[in-house]
C-alpha cells in the first residue's frame, strides 16, 4: 500500500448485503469533502461497481490494490 | 453472588439475549432488560401494513409476555451508560450496575435530515406505514416514486419488495394502468446482490416497474414535486416514498459508545465492544457493515448470549462465534418470494422465486411470537 492518509476503513469482506459499495456510499454521504475512504471487498462485482459509481458521482478512485481473495478500494470524496 | 446482566432494548436481539442468558445461567445471573416502551414491535410487518395486508395491532405484543419469568423488565428510558462505573442511568434517576451489558437499542429513522422531505411517505415506522396506506387508498393516478435517502438502512430488500407489493395493490384496485411505479436504486441494479438482482430485474420489467440506478436521494423539493440525487439527477413524482436515513439511538450517542452516527463498534465475530470488555452490541446497534435486519440480530443474539453465559459460569469462551450468517426473504409479488442466504465465507444464493417462499415468509411472520424471542430457533 502507498502512503495515502486513510480517514475511514470499512471491512466489508464477506458482507454481501448491504455490500461494499452500498456501505461506501453511506460513508461518503456522511464524510467531508477531501476525506479518503478505504473499503475492503471480497466481492468480485466490486471491481466494476465501485469504479462505476465513483465516476458517476464524480468522486476520485485513488487506487485499487488486489490482495489475495479481496481488494482494497481507496476513494476520495471530491465534492 | 449472582452476576448482573443488563440489556438495553426489547427488540428481537435484546429479547433473545435476555431469555437465553437467563436460561443458560439459571440463578448464577440476574438478567434485567430495559425498554422505553415495554412493547415489542415486529417491524418486518410494516411493509404489509402500508399496502393493507396486515393489521397494525397484530405487530405489537407486551414485552413482558415474551420474556422468561426470571428476567426483570424495567420499562423506562435509558439515558446514559458510564462504562468506567459499569452503570446505566435511567430517566427516573435510578441506576443499574452491571457486570455484563448488552446494547440492543437498534436504530432510529431520521427523515428530517433530508432537505425538503419532512412530509414524504415511508414504511419504516408504524405511523409511517399507516399514513402511507391512507395516502395510497386515496391515490387514483400518477407517478409513485420509491427511493433510498440514507445508508445503512434496515432490511435492504425492502424497497424492492415494496415495489412488488405496491404493483399488486394497484392492480387489485384496477388503477395500475393509470399509475407509474419508479424504483430508484442506490446501486446500478435493483438489489445489492448481483445474483438476486438477476432474478428480480426481469420481474420488475414484466410488471412495468421502472428501475433507475445510481440514484441516492439527497433532497426533495415538495413544491415542484421533484427528488434529486447526490449523483446530480432530478425526477418528478406525484407520491414519494423514501427509506429514511437511520442512526443509532440517543443513549449510545450521549454515552459516546458509538461512531459519528451512533453505531457501536464491535468485533465482527464476538460482538464485543472494541474498547470495553464487558459490553456487547447486537443487531442494528452495531457498526458491522452487514444488513440491519431481524435475522442478523437473531443470529448475533444467540452468540452474545452464549459468550455472556460462559463468562458468568467461568467457562472458556464458546468456540462458536458469529459467522456473518444472514437469511432473508424477498417478496416478488403475485404470491411469490425468494430467499437470500450467505455468511462471511459463503457468497449469497437465491432460489428462483416461488410460492413456497412466500408461504414460508408468511408462516415465519405468524409464528415469530412463539419461536424467535424465546430463542427456540437456532
Amino acid at each position: 500500500m502507498s502512503a495515502i492518509q486513510i480517514d475511514k476503513t470499512i471491512d466489508a469482506r464477506g458482507m454481501a448485503c448491504p455490500g461494499p459499495l452500498m456501505t461506501l456510499i453511506g460513508a461518503i454521504r456522511q464524510g467531508q469533502v477531501g476525506q479518503v475512504f478505504e473499503v475492503l471487498s471480497s466481492d468480485e462485482g466490486s471491481k466494476t461497481d465501485i469504479p462505476a459509481w465513483v465516476a458517476k458521482a464524480k468522486h476520485e478512485l485513488v487506487e485499487v490494490v488486489p490482495e489475495g481473495n479481496y481488494a482494497h478500494f481507496v476513494v476520495r470524496k471530491a465534492r | 453472588m449472582s452476576a448482573e446482566v443488563v440489556i438495553l432494548g426489547g427488540g428481537v436481539g435484546g429479547t433473545i439475549v435476555a431469555n437465553l442468558v437467563a436460561k443458560q445461567t439459571q440463578d448464577r445471573a440476574h438478567v434485567t432488560l430495559v425498554d422505553a416502551t415495554g412493547i415489542h414491535v415486529y417491524q418486518p410487518g410494516f411493509l404489509y401494513v402500508a399496502v393493507g395486508l396486515e393489521q397494525p395491532a397484530a405487530l405489537n405484543r407486551p414485552e413482558s409476555r415474551l420474556l422468561r419469568d426470571d428476567v426483570s423488565l424495567v420499562i423506562e428510558r435509558a439515558m446514559r451508560v458510564d462504562p468506567a462505573e459499569h452503570t446505566v442511568y435511567l430517566e427516573s434517576g435510578r441506576r443499574l450496575r452491571y457486570d455484563h451489558l448488552v446494547l440492543a437499542t437498534g436504530s432510529r429513522t431520521m427523515m428530517g435530515e433530508v432537505p425538503g422531505a419532512l412530509d414524504v411517505y415511508d414504511f419504516y415506522t408504524m405511523s409511517g406505514a399507516k399514513r402511507l396506506f391512507k395516502a395510497l387508498e386515496g391515490f387514483q393516478q400518477g407517478t409513485i416514486v420509491i427511493g433510498v435517502a440514507g445508508i445503512p438502512y434496515k432490511c435492504p430488500p425492502a424497497p424492492v419488495e415494496f415495489a412488488f407489493l405496491l404493483d399488486d395493490y394497484l392492480r387489485a384496485r384496477g388503477i395500475r394502468n393509470q399509475t407509474e411505479i419508479k424504483l430508484l436504486s442506490p446501486l446500478n441494479r435493483a438489489f445489492t446482490i448481483e445474483a438476486t438482482s438477476k432474478l428480480v430485474q426481469p420481474i420488475l420489467a414484466e410488471r412495468g416497474i421502472e428501475l433507475t440506478g445510481f440514484f441516492n436521494v439527497e433532497s426533495v423539493d415538495p413544491v415542484a414535486k421533484t427528488v434529486t440525487s447526490l449523483e446530480g439527477e432530478t425526477m418528478g413524482y406525484d407520491l414519494l416514498i423514501l427509506v429514511p436515513p437511520h442512526r443509532g439511538q440517543e443513549v449510545i450517542e450521549s454515552s459516546r459508545l458509538g461512531d459519528e452516527r451512533g453505531w457501536v463498534p464491535v468485533d465482527k465475530n464476538t460482538l464485543k465492544h472494541t474498547e470495553f470488555a464487558d459490553i456487547w452490541a447486537v443487531g442494528d446497534t452495531t457498526n458491522i457493515p452487514i444488513s440491519k435486519s431481524g435475522s442478523v440480530a437473531h443470529y448475533e443474539a444467540t452468540v452474545a448470549a452464549a459468550e455472556i453465559a460462559a463468562e458468568v459460569k467461568g467457562e472458556p469462551a464458546p468456540a462458536h462465534v458469529y459467522d456473518g450468517k444472514v437469511m432473508c426473504f424477498l417478496e416478488t409479488g403475485q404470491g411469490k418470494a425468494t430467499t437470500i442466504r450467505f455468511d462471511y465465507d459463503h457468497p449469497p444464493v437465491s432460489p428462483a422465486p416461488a410460492r413456497r417462499w412466500h408461504w414460508a415468509k408468511a408462516l415465519f411472520n405468524k409464528t415469530y411470537w412463539h419461536t424467535v424471542p424465546q430463542g427456540r430457533l437456532p
